[in-house]
């Protein structure tokens, strides 16, 4: 793995920034890790609330299994060791949105232990980010403080929901770095289906501990930024905390070891007024949860049951289909883009290289800048993968020309018609018949004899001029190859 | 006949079956009871409308000649730590003022379920913290029993205080009640009656409000033994919503009161002989092993050499997990609020106000032991020496079927006699603690008097779910000792 | 391990429990007598010992992932000190 050096050239030096992330991912769990209150995004003010997850006297918790399975399945993806015996610890301290006066976490014995995910860089690079831990534990309220001057006010509807939180170690050194890790990592887990990767919506989110230090020296003291929810305030962010701790570390201060929130309209990160005693949890094992015992074969059940992942369908698709690794990357990214990219090769007529690599082409081509323009996700995609296989058949059996099929394809976006329909309809259907075509060129070639004088005393390029007359004329519908054939031979004679 | 509040629960049981007095008159005489014996404070809720509503229904099913449930129609008291639902609920804390639960226990569901009356919510220790029933926000419990010629009000015990008194003086058939540290048995000693721990795990913590998790368990308080074996059949059971009950079936306890023990197999740990150890205790234990002895039981001596560590890794282990339990009472969503300008001066000043002085006492040492720096010499020790204490019983359990012990070191003291001393106070619980840290089931039998006329009680401890077996021993202990008889007379005149 | 003033303030702190300047004295007189009375447990030799995380169960028993409860705010709220638009009501955080 290359290690490339991101040094930032300070005033005094260069120095190195050092990130680890710790990301919180709420689990796909149709309700919370500890009560069967719902775990749905939305909802009414304290409906998806019960009286386990407000804290009522006497409550107690009781595990989610399919939680858990999700916290497996997201380890093994994660190559990270699954620890049999894991311990639920209490982490205490008093917060409005905290209705039990701690939260269920888990702290010495977490599920998942040690892990990597790899990253691509711009430049082709891979860098491999080790994963130190993943844990279960429970989410808290919400408060709201900004509509009224005095008043908070608490929902408990997001109170106790499952997250998953993935601490990497702080290997990453860049911004783009951390845009990679999180933007594989959140592919990673909407590919297993155990988080649904939605920054906007709070269901993935990152804590970024940061600090500089000189190349070679030891870690220098970090800052926490907490509860990023995008991956341009991620860059953001990043970028501030690294000019502000620079300035103080070059004008000889210290940097604190503070807690910090990004101020997304401003740009900045700034401290958070939180107390020095806010941080002694003084966490135990809760008494009223014996250990989580997992099992060879529920561990196993879960392996065997596990998606192809996305490094692999990568390299398969670079050694199968004989994609671009920039092309496989790109559509074994996402599990959405990958199951829109195998139907539609399922329908292709002709399973070869060819055939493929257009197929290719025409999703991160065209296909990707309609739903760009319209705002759609694939799975919202006007064109299904049926019918784009179809339009790709068409034009492999050169049906219809490359240009025209464009000219389909926008058509079969807005319309949502067959492209057969749409050839048939408008007599679009690709002239190769070298009669026609022939016709056609000696027209154009009559026309203009002044041209065809310059080409034969030189001018090469006038070529293409021809071929554009004749295309023209023929409605676009000349098959370029052919009435490329037989203008030369003709020009020739 | 005798006085419908001096049967006992399956006298009461028949009586109604053979349509000797009806469901209403029943609970009539109880309320009337609880009335007249106002003055011991035993009751912090009165519920008589609820209690006439559910005696008419038994009467309705009895008057169809309909299948009896096993506690149909039969007047209980709840302690005020079980959350019943609709009815106000204080854990005898002023930081649940006007607290009501909209959900029932485990437990106490189980109860109605088989037919029980509510008769009221009662008396306790604040947050079943203490063992004196003196910490109490509404006022202390008083002792239906007295030194003749004395005029010195009595601790009945605790924290389970107005549940012992509720049972000893006749303003209910029977009781519930926690055991954290000994809050049924001790109290159920110095109240002459019957009190039982199950094992951990068997009745499930649901809806009860939590003091210390791992070691807080239900148990009834009974005027005898039978009573005692029908109560925890219907309390007892797994429940799906505590991740810490256990999954066993409950046996029909009361069946299995045999009352043979012989070749029982008797344990007497030297270590329970402790400094200070009454005279009068010293002598009703020899009295205790005469009598088992005399059933065909064989007595040896044990040791459980760790006793003497119990204590204090109690003070430790539970105020640890109350300090993080009773955390959630914070004026936002329930109970007292003390409005603050901010929201910490809001929790410092409900909790201030809310909680009384032992309960701040405990949640200070819990989060001391819990904090930076001192989890591992204290939290963390206190967990291992607990390992070893439960080692010790598994190990006399492998020689002896059952353990035989005073249940308290002395009799009931006068109320403002009471220690004021915290750590002398926490020695009254020296016998009782050790189950709770083992997790094991415990019985305390009333079995004799003090000089003066105050009762005193044996305590047998058994292996992990074996509740019918020291039911049965306690059943020998209690017919041998004949203690019903005088315990009859106070009922009858209080 | 004897506490002083100071750190009776640091866990009251921790505990968010205001306790007035009169009672702290006495406190602390009760809290290090308790604490020296503990002390003894250090006496015990525990290096081979694991601690005692659980009472009656090795493994936790598991749920099924469906919506059993909530859905009723109102009695959620039934028992708050102050409520409003179906939220609990605190003084404002400034974070």
């Amino acid at each position: 793995m290359n290690e490339k050096n991101h040094y930032i050239q300070g005033k005094t030096g260069p120095w190195e920034v050092v990130i680890g992330l710790e990301v919180h991912a709420q689990i796909t769990s149709k309700v919370k890790l500890f009560s069967g209150a719902s775990a749905a995004f939305g909802g009414d003010p304290n409906t998806q609330v019960s009286f386990i997850d407000a804290g009522f006297p006497g409550m107690l918790p009781v595990i989610n299994r399919f939680c858990v399975e999700q916290a497996i399945k997201t380890g093994l993806g994660l190559n990270a060791q699954i620890n049999k015996t894991s311990i639920f610890d209490r982490k205490n301290y008093f917060y409005a949105d905290l209705p039990q006066g701690y939260q269920i976490s888990q702290f010495l014995c977490p599920i998942i232990g040690k892990g990597y995910l790899d990253i691509e860089l711009e430049d082709g690079t891979v860098r491999r980010i080790n994963i130190t831990r993943l844990h279960l534990e429970q989410d808290a309220g919400k408060s709201i403080h900004d509509q009224h001057p005095s008043k908070s006010y608490i929902d408990f509807n997001r109170a106790g929901v499952a997250l998953m939180e993935i601490v990497s170690e702080p290997d990453i050194r860049s911004i783009e770095e951390a845009q990679a890790y999180i933007k594989k990592l959140r592919g990673l887990l909407r590919y297993l289906g155990t988080c649904d990767g939605n920054m906007e919506q709070g269901s993935l989110r990152a804590d970024i501990n940061i600090s500089l230090r000189r190349p070679g020296a030891d870690f220098g003291t970090r800052a926490e930024i907490k509860n990023v929810n995008s991956v341009r305030f991620m860059g953001q962010a990043i970028n501030y905390e690294i000019q502000r701790q620079m300035d103080i570390l070059e004008n000889g201060g210290q940097v604190d070891q503070e807690t910090r929130l990004f101020d997304a309209a401003k740009g900045i990160t700034r401290s958070m007024r939180s107390k020095e005693d806010a941080h002694d949890y003084r966490y135990f094992p809760d008494p009223d949860l014996p250990p989580l015992v997992l099992t060879d074969e529920e561990i196993e059940h879960i392996r065997v049951t596990l998606p192809e992942l996305p490094d692999a369908k990568k390299t398969r698709f670079i050694n199968d289909y004989n994609l671009s690794p920039y092309d496989a990357g790109v559509l074994s990214s996402e599990l959405e883009t990958v199951t829109y990219f195998e139907t539609a090769l399922e329908s292709l007529k002709h399973q070869n290289e060819k055939s493929i690599k257009l197929l290719a082409n025409w999703m991160i081509g065209e296909l990707f800048a309609a739903l760009n323009k319209d705002s759609l996700s694939i799975e919202e995609s006007k064109v299904s993968p049926q019918l784009l296989a179809d339009l790709i058949n068409f034009i492999y059996d050169e049906t219809i020309s490359g240009r025209l099929a464009k000219d389909i394809f926008a058509e079969m976006w807005e319309t949502g018609e067959k492209p057969d329909k749409i050839i048939n309809a408008k007599g679009l259907v690709q002239v190769s018949d070298e009669d026609t075509i022939a016709a056609a060129v000696d027209k154009i070639l009559s026309e203009n004899q002044d041209k065809v004088s310059e080409y034969l005393s030189g001018k090469d390029k006038l070529l293409g001029f021809f071929v554009g007359q004749v295309m023209k004329m023929m409605q676009g519908k000349g098959n370029p190859a052919v009435i490329n054939k037989i203008l030369l031979k003709k020009l020739k004679s | 006949m005798t006085k419908l509040t001096e049967l006992t629960l399956c006298e009461a049981r028949d009586g109604l079956v053979k349509k000797q007095f009806s469901a209403k008159e029943l609970t009539q005489t109880h309320l009337q009871k609880m009335e007249e014996t106002r003055s011991l404070n035993a009751y912090i809720t009165e519920t008589p409308e609820v209690a006439l509503k559910m005696a008419a229904a038994s009467d309705e099913k009895l008057a169809k000649n309909e299948e009896l449930r096993p506690l149909e129609g039969l007047p209980i008291g709840i302690k005020d730590l079980f959350c019943t639902k609709n009815i106000r609920t204080t854990a005898a804390s002023k930081i649940l003022d006007g607290y009501k639960p909209l959900y029932e226990s485990t437990v106490t569901q189980n109860l109605w379920d088989a037919g029980a009356v509510l008769l009221g919510k009662l008396n306790l220790d604040e947050f079943a913290m203490g063992s004196s029933n003196l910490t109490s926000a509404y006022g202390p419990v008083v002792s239906p029993w007295k030194i003749k010629g004395d005029n010195r009000q009595f601790v009945p015990g605790g924290s389970s205080g107005g549940s012992v008194a509720a049972v000893a003086v006749g303003s209910a058939l029977a009781t519930t009640g926690t055991d954290t540290g000994g809050s049924i048995r001790q109290p159920a000693a110095f109240s002459g009656i019957v009190g039982l721990k199950p094992t951990y795990g068997r009745c499930s913590r649901y809806g009860i409000v939590a003091f210390a998790s791992s070691l807080d368990q239900a148990g009834p308080l009974t005027k005898d033994v039978r009573d005692a074996a029908l109560m925890l059949k219907i309390m007892a059971g797994y429940d799906p919503k505590d991740a810490t009950s256990v999954n066993i079936p409950v046996p029909d306890y009361e069946k299995m009161l045999s009352g043979n023990i012989k070749n029982l197999k008797v344990g007497i740990p030297k270590e329970y002989r402790v400094e200070g150890l009454n005279p009068e205790i010293e002598n009703l234990w020899s009295q205790g092993i005469e009598w088992l002895k005399n059933a065909g039981a064989e007595i040896q001596e044990i040791s459980l050499p760790h006793t003497k560590y119990a204590l204090p890794t109690y003070y430790i282990l539970a105020p640890a997990e109350a300090s993080s339990n009773l955390a959630r009472y914070d004026g936002v969503r329930f109970g007292l609020r003390t409005s603050g300008k901010t929201l910490d001066e809001l929790y410092e000043l409900t909790r201030a106000e809310g909680f009384g002085r032992e309960v701040k006492r405990r949640i200070m040492i819990g989060t001391y032991v819990l904090s930076a720096g001192y989890y591992d010499a204290y939290y963390l020790k206190a967990q291992k020496i607990r390992r070893l204490i439960r080692q010790d019983f598994e190990e006399a359990f492998k020689k002896v079927d059952v353990i035989l012990t005073p249940t308290t070191p002395t009799a009931a003291f006068a109320i403002g006699e009471e220690p004021k001393d915290p750590v002398t106070m926490y020695m009254n619980d020296v016998l009782t603690v050790p189950a709770n840290l083992a997790g094991i089931p415990g019985i305390s039998i009333p079995a004799s008097f003090t000089e003066e006329g105050l009762p005193l009680g044996l305590q047998i401890l058994g292996p992990t779910f074996e509740e019918a077996r020291i039911l049965n021993v306690g059943y020998v202990l209690e017919q041998a000792a004949q203690f019903k008889e005088k315990a009859l007379k106070l009922r009858t005149s209080i | 391990m004897t506490i002083d003033i100071k750190t009776v303030h640091k866990i009251s702190r921790l505990a968010r429990i205001k306790i007035e300047e009169e009672s702290l004295e006495s406190l602390k007189t009760d809290l290090n007598h308790i604490l020296g009375w503990v002390e003894q447990l250090s006496e015990v030799n525990t290096s081979n010992i694991q601690p005692l995380y659980s009472m009656a169960l090795d493994n936790m028993p598991r749920r099924e992932d469906q919506i059993t409860d909530g859905n009723y705010p109102e009695a959620i709220l039934a028992n708050a000190p102050e409520a409003e638009f179906g939220m609990f009501v605190v003084p404002k955080v400034v974070e």
